[in-house]
């Protein structure tokens, strides 16, 4: 009689395990890697011909960084294609920081673009970077560095030796946590001060949030008039700011056609941005700056 | 064990507590102890926001921030059980309040100095953190450390009852550190500046030591024979 009463309990056993094995999310993406990070675990992912880096797959965070497996070279997302927009105020750069390396993307391609520029990469978790040389082809070579470490550290130290870029990107912004102390005022000096005179920052920010306000006038506090940049169908908003004043929208058509067949291959359509970029206000002017004293970021999201 | 005799014997010799007794200097002592357990842990989320400008905010910066404020507090409260052991007294009590506000106000007018020098001299932000945070954070917390186990003492009248209102103390005081975290990771940070904050727990430790001496009355002067003869064997 035990016996006989085991049997469809280890059936049913059986059949729920096979159940679980096919929930949803597994069904729909393969989990080829997990990489243990101090900060937050790093996962990557295979569905439909793309490979993806994502943080917290457990509350269904977005994708980090995709790459597109048939044509790698092809970019995925329109934020990192969009970044490219810097290239219409300055199309030579020969010193670039990229902050935030995610997959590796955006170095990669400014590697591949400009083989003679001289690129620093700033993140702060090594297990991204892992994941990064093992995944998504990321190499450094001689003239291409990735630094495991704070971008506000690396930046006030290159402050501090003199160091100028003219090419910055920021893009340390992703997952769950923002970085307060990448928002404020004095960093955005920080970085105003490694500038070259004719060096272009590309910063990645909120867009759909209360946050969007207060970013804006914190740019606009530290480099005045800036281009602000968005793509119709694409819920990012990028922010093009200078040193010393911007060149007049007029100017930026020419190297968006010199540099359009170079771009190309990336899935960037350079001469599409252009017309996009505009320094017409639309958000509060009167929000207040953000600074190392109020840096409230995660609580404005 | 000679510590752990000379308390008790202490304890014996000056067996009547070192105040006057009324509900009132109990509710003041433990309305004190509360907003020290809320500023300790203000000043220490506040703290991550202090560094990060020059560590930024990776996970070894609180871990440096964590360690300096929980080792201050260890060494508080052993330094304040000693101090306990000698002639306690409000004084002495509201003295504490007195120093870890003055102790505080490096934080807000050196913090920028100290941090410069730090970041040229140590390079790696790891070290440069943990150095900064104990120049700037280890006095103030390890004073308003002292506060918990100086509390006990002062309201404590007999031994049955000593558990009891150590416990309340902690009660009281942890309760206060729990709403000092959410009050300024929810909400202080979205309406004041940093040094706003620090203004604020400033004039609360102040307030406290006010509160301390307008209530708080030593009783008669018999219990300090008592308490000078635990002194010399407490000293190491």
């Amino acid at each position: 009689m035990k016996k006989a009463a085991m049997i469809p309990g280890a059936m049913a056993v059986a059949v729920l395990m096979f159940a679980m094995t096919m929930t949803p999310t597994h069904a729909q993406r393969e989990i080829i890697h997990e990489e243990r990070s101090q900060y937050r675990d790093v996962v990557v992912t295979e569905f439909n011909g793309q490979r993806c880096m994502l943080f917290n797959v457990h509350r269904g965070d977005m994708n980090q960084t995709c790459m597109d497996l048939r044509d790698p070279k092809r970019l995925v997302f329109n934020y990192t294609k969009m970044s490219f927009a810097g290239l219409l105020l300055n199309p030579e750069p020969r010193r670039i920081l990229v902050a935030g390396l995610g997959g590796g993307t955006i170095p990669m391609a400014m590697r591949d673009l400009f083989p003679e520029a001289t690129i620093d990469v700033l993140e702060v978790d090594q297990a991204v970077m892992n994941v990064a040389e093992e995944f998504f082809g990321f190499r450094e070579d001689d003239a291409m560095t990735a630094h495991i470490v704070d971008a506000r550290v690396f930046i006030k130290r290159a402050g501090l030796r003199g160091e100028q870029y003219d090419y910055i990107v920021l893009d340390a912004f992703s997952g769950e946590y923002i970085p307060e102390h990448l928002l404020s005022k004095e960093f955005l000096e920080e970085v105003r001060a490694i500038l070259t005179p004719d060096g272009v920052v590309v910063a990645n920010t909120f867009s759909s949030s209360r946050l969007y306000d207060y970013e804006s006038v914190t740019y606009q506090a530290v480099f005045g008039e800036f281009y602000n940049f968005k793509l119709p169908g694409s819920g990012n908003r990028l922010i093009l700011a200078t040193r010393e004043g911007l060149p007049p929208p007029g100017e930026l058509r020419s190297p968006a056609r010199e540099l359009y067949d170079a771009l190309e291959p990336y899935g960037v359509n350079l001469l599409e941005y252009p017309p996009r970029l505009t320094t017409r206000p639309d958000w509060d002017t009167s929000t207040r700056i953000l600074t190392d004293q109020y840096s409230p970021a995660n609580l404005l999201n | 064990m000679p510590a752990a005799s000379t308390s008790s014997q202490s304890l014996s010799v000056a067996s009547a507590a070192p105040i006057e007794h009324t509900p009132y200097t109990r509710l003041v002592i433990l309305c004190v102890a509360f907003l020290n357990g809320f500023a300790i842990m203000s000043i220490e989320l506040l703290g991550g926001r202090v560094l990060a400008p020059y560590f930024g905010s990776s996970v070894h910066v609180w871990g440096s921030i964590i360690t300096v404020f929980m080792l201050s507090l260890s060494l508080g409260y052993l330094w304040g059980g000693r101090l306990s052991l000698r002639r306690p007294g409000p004084r002495v009590y509201a003295s504490f309040f007195v120093l870890a506000a003055v102790l505080c106000l490096p934080i807000i007018f050196l913090a920028d100095a100290v941090m410069t020098t730090i970041f040229v001299a140590v390079e790696d932000p790891r070290y440069g953190s943990l150095l900064t945070a104990m120049l700037l954070y280890f006095l103030p917390i390890c004073v308003m450390g002292m506060v918990s186990p100086y509390s006990v003492r002062l309201l404590v009248s007999s031994k049955e009852h000593s558990g009891g209102v150590a416990g309340m103390l902690y009660f009281v005081s942890t309760l206060g550190s729990a709403l000092g975290t959410l009050g300024t990771s929810f909400y202080f940070v979205l309406w004041f500046d940093i040094n706003t904050v620090m203004w604020g727990c400033v004039a609360a430790l102040l307030l406290c030591a006010c509160a301390v001496m307008l209530t708080c009355r030593s009783p008669a002067p018999e219990s300090d024979a008592g308490a000078m003869a635990a002194t010399s064997e407490v000293s190491p």
